[in-house]
């Protein structure tokens, strides 16, 4: 009945730790940047929630470079590749189940494999995250990081603000990202199963 | 031979446009100095006080000598002619006497004019508010320490001093300008020590604890936390005691920034000192003070959705569980 799948190895465990946590950080000091104000705490205080920024940020570019590199020269890379053709009717199919046939107890439209651990919605959004929009916002804050040097030298008075905004955004798209994240890791056999195998590293399939 | 007549036409055209821009020029130049009164007088002065040689006629050894004139005693003409009391002569404030050199000793105990001998009860400088500026400025740590040795004049240079916050177009312009009367002494230790004989900190030093010194000494003022904020004068001058200074991050990084009863206050529309508006582009964006209403809406509205999205999904799948 149960058959145990090894799907996340060990570094990809750690490094998942450690990237929610400082993911978690950084939402909850840049909120208690964003919303400041002089006569409470938000969450952190001002300027602990700066340098604890900066610090989880600069951990968060090395975790991340640590993760390219690793899926660079390890088999878990080959989870991060799309063929485009029908990729956008799976993509569909796998949406109407979540919509749809999810309640009715249908069987999942693309079952988890050795191969292809990841269902078409899970890829998509795992690539979107971890090749485009972290990076964004990793490169986003190293510029806020150093904005002496980057008005004066690279790009002008103005353009702070506009990295302001982009790492704002981006910010924002990762923090809803999260969330709904954590929801759908509830989907799995029973509520927990899912949280249990990104420690451990096995998946029990049906 | 027709070649060579191409070319002298060709650099005709090209020298007579270059030509003309020089007469423009010369002819610009004449005019910026010629529209001041005194310049003729005062050139009396500057052709030694303007420079840093001077030049004089040694009656005992019959014979012109060239000597280096105190870097302290010299007016710079450029910044003269721009400054707020452009249209004086050098004598209007100082005796006439200085016009005889070798200055008699005696001279240097002339008393100075003060800036209330001329502005006080002025209804002409009501705008400015002299009267409040003063008072505040007795009340300061500045003048309250070292009483009469601390005057006016120590921060306004008296042949260089312009008016900055309430006329330049560029506030980045101001805070440099008005950094820098403060840095006069407080980088400047011989400045500092006419005064006191107290060693003078080092300023990146005791301001360690503000991250991103550089860029926080471009976007704010000294005075933006080291003086008490007075709304009825445009530039605040009770400079307090360093431990009433702002030190908390969120009195500048919040909604309600103080910035916006002090620099930013240039720029408000309908603010009654000011006489100049056009700076709504160049406010700074700082953390914590420019929550963009539309975004901070859209992001409210985007979450609420995903957590309804999340919660009549999870409840569905609860009621419509399967077996
Ligand atoms: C020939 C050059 C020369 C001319 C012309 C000259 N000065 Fe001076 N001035 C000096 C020098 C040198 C000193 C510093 C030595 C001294 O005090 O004699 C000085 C000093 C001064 C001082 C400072 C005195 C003190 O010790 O506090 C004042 C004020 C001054 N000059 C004003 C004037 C004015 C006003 C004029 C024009 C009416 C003028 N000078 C013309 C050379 C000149
Ligand atoms: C608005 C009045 C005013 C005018 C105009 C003025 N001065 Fe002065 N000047 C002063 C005052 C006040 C001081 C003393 C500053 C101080 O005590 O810090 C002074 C000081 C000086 C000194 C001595 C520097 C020192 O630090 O003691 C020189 C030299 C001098 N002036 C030259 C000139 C010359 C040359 C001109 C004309 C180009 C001129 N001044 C025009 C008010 C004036
Ligand atoms: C000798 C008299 C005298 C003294 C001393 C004097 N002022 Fe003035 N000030 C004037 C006059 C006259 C004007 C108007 C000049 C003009 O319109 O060309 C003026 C103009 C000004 C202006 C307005 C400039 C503008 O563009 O509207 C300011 C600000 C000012 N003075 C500040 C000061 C300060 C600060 C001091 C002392 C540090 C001082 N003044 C000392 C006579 C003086
Ligand atoms: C510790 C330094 C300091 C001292 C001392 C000082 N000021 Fe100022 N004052 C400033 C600075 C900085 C500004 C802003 C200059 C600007 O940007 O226009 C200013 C601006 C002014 C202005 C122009 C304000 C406006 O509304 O545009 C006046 C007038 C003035 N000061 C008068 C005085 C008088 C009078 C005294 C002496 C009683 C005095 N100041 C002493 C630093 C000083
Ligand atoms: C003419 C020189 C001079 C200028 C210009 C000047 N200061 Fe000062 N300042 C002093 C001296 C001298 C002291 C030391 C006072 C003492 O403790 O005796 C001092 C002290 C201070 C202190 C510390 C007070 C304390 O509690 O120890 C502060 C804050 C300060 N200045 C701020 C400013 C600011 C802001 C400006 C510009 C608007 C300014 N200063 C311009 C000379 C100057
Ligand atoms: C962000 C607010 C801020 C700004 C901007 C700022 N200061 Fe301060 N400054 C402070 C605080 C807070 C202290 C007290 C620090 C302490 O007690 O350790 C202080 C201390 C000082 C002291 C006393 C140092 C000592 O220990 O004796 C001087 C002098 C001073 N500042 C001058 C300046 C000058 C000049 C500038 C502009 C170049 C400036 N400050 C800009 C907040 C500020
Ligand atoms: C006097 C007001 C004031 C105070 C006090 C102040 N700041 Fe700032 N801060 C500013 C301004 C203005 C800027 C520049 C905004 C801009 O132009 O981008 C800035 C910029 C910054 C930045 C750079 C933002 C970026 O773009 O990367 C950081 C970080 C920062 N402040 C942190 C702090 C911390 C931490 C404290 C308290 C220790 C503090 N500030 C106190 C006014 C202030
Ligand atoms: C989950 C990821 C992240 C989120 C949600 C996030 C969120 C935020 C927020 C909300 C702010 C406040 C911006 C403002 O109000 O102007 C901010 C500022 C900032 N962020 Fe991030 N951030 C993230 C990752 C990073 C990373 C990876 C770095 C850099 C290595 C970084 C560096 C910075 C810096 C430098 C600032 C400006 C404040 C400062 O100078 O400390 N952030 N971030």
């Amino acid at each position: 009945m149960s058959e145990k799948l090894y799907l996340y190895p060990q570094w990809i465990r750690v490094w998942h730790g450690i990237n929610a946590i400082l993911c978690l950080i950084l939402i909850l000091t840049g909120l208690s940047m964003q919303y400041s104000n002089p006569d409470t705490v938000v969450i952190i205080r001002f300027d602990i929630a700066v340098n604890l920024h900066n610090i989880s940020g600069v951990m968060l570019s090395l975790s991340y470079f640590l993760f390219l590199i690793g899926n660079m020269i390890r088999p878990n890379g080959r989870h991060y590749k799309i063929v485009v053709k029908g990729f956008l009717k799976d993509l569909m199919k796998q949406f109407i189940y979540y919509a749809y046939g999810l309640f009715k107890g249908e069987k999942t439209p693309f079952p988890i494999t050795k191969e292809s651990k990841f269902n078409p919605l899970q890829r998509f959004t795992y690539i979107i995250l971890m090749y485009f929009l972290v990076p964004a916002v990793i490169l986003s804050g190293w510029v806020l990081i150093f904005p002496d040097f980057i008005q004066n030298n690279l790009f002008g008075q103005e353009s702070i603000h506009l990295f302001d905004l982009f790492h704002l955004m981006t910010g924002f798209v990762i923090s809803v990202f999260m969330i709904i994240h954590v929801y759908f890791c509830t989907l799995g056999k029973t509520a927990l199963r899912n949280f249990r195998s990104i420690i451990n590293g096995y998946h029990e399939s049906q | 031979m027709k070649e060579k007549l191409k070319t002298i036409i060709k650099m005709g055209l090209f020298l007579i446009p270059l030509l003309f821009f020089y007469l423009v020029l010369i002819a610009q130049n004449q005019e910026a100095t010629s529209t001041f009164e005194y310049a003729e007088d005062n050139q009396q002065c500057l052709k030694c006080h303007g420079h840093t040689y001077y030049n004089y006629y040694n009656d005992w050894l019959e014979r012109m000598i060239r000597e280096r004139m105190n870097p302290y005693f010299i007016v710079d003409s450029a910044e003269y002619y721009e400054a707020n009391h452009r249209n004086f002569a050098c004598i209007d404030c100082h005796t006439s006497e200085y016009e005889n050199f070798p200055h008699n000793g005696e001279l240097r105990m002339e008393p100075k004019y003060a800036c209330m001998d001329c502005h006080g009860g002025d209804d002409t400088y009501a705008k400015f508010n002299f009267e409040q500026i003063e008072s505040e400025f007795y009340n300061s740590i500045h003048s309250s320490k070292h009483s009469d040795d601390f005057t006016c004049w120590m921060c306004h240079n008296p042949h260089s001093y312009k008016i900055s916050a309430r006329t330049n177009r560029h506030l980045n312009k101001t805070i440099q300008y008005d950094n820098n009367i403060c840095l006069s002494c407080h980088a400047d230790i011989s400045k500092y020590q006419l005064l006191t004989t107290l060693e003078n900190p080092n300023i990146l030093e005791t301001h360690s604890w503000l991250p991103n010194q550089v860029l926080h000494f471009q976007s704010v003022r000294c005075i933006e936390c080291h003086t008490e904020i007075n709304n009825y004068i445009l530039v605040a001058h009770n400079v307090q005691a360093k431990d009433k200074a702002v030190q908390r991050c969120v009195e500048c990084h919040s909604q309600n920034s103080i910035l916006k009863e002090t620099l930013y206050k240039y720029q408000n529309e309908g603010f009654s000192y000011s006489e100049n508006r056009d700076r709504s582009l160049e406010i700074p964006k700082l953390i914590g003070g420019n929550r963009r209403y539309m975004l901070n809406l859209a992001s409210v509205i985007i979450f609420i959705l995903v957590l309804g999205g999340i919660s009549i999904h999870a409840v569905l799948r609860i009621i419509l569980k399967p077996r």
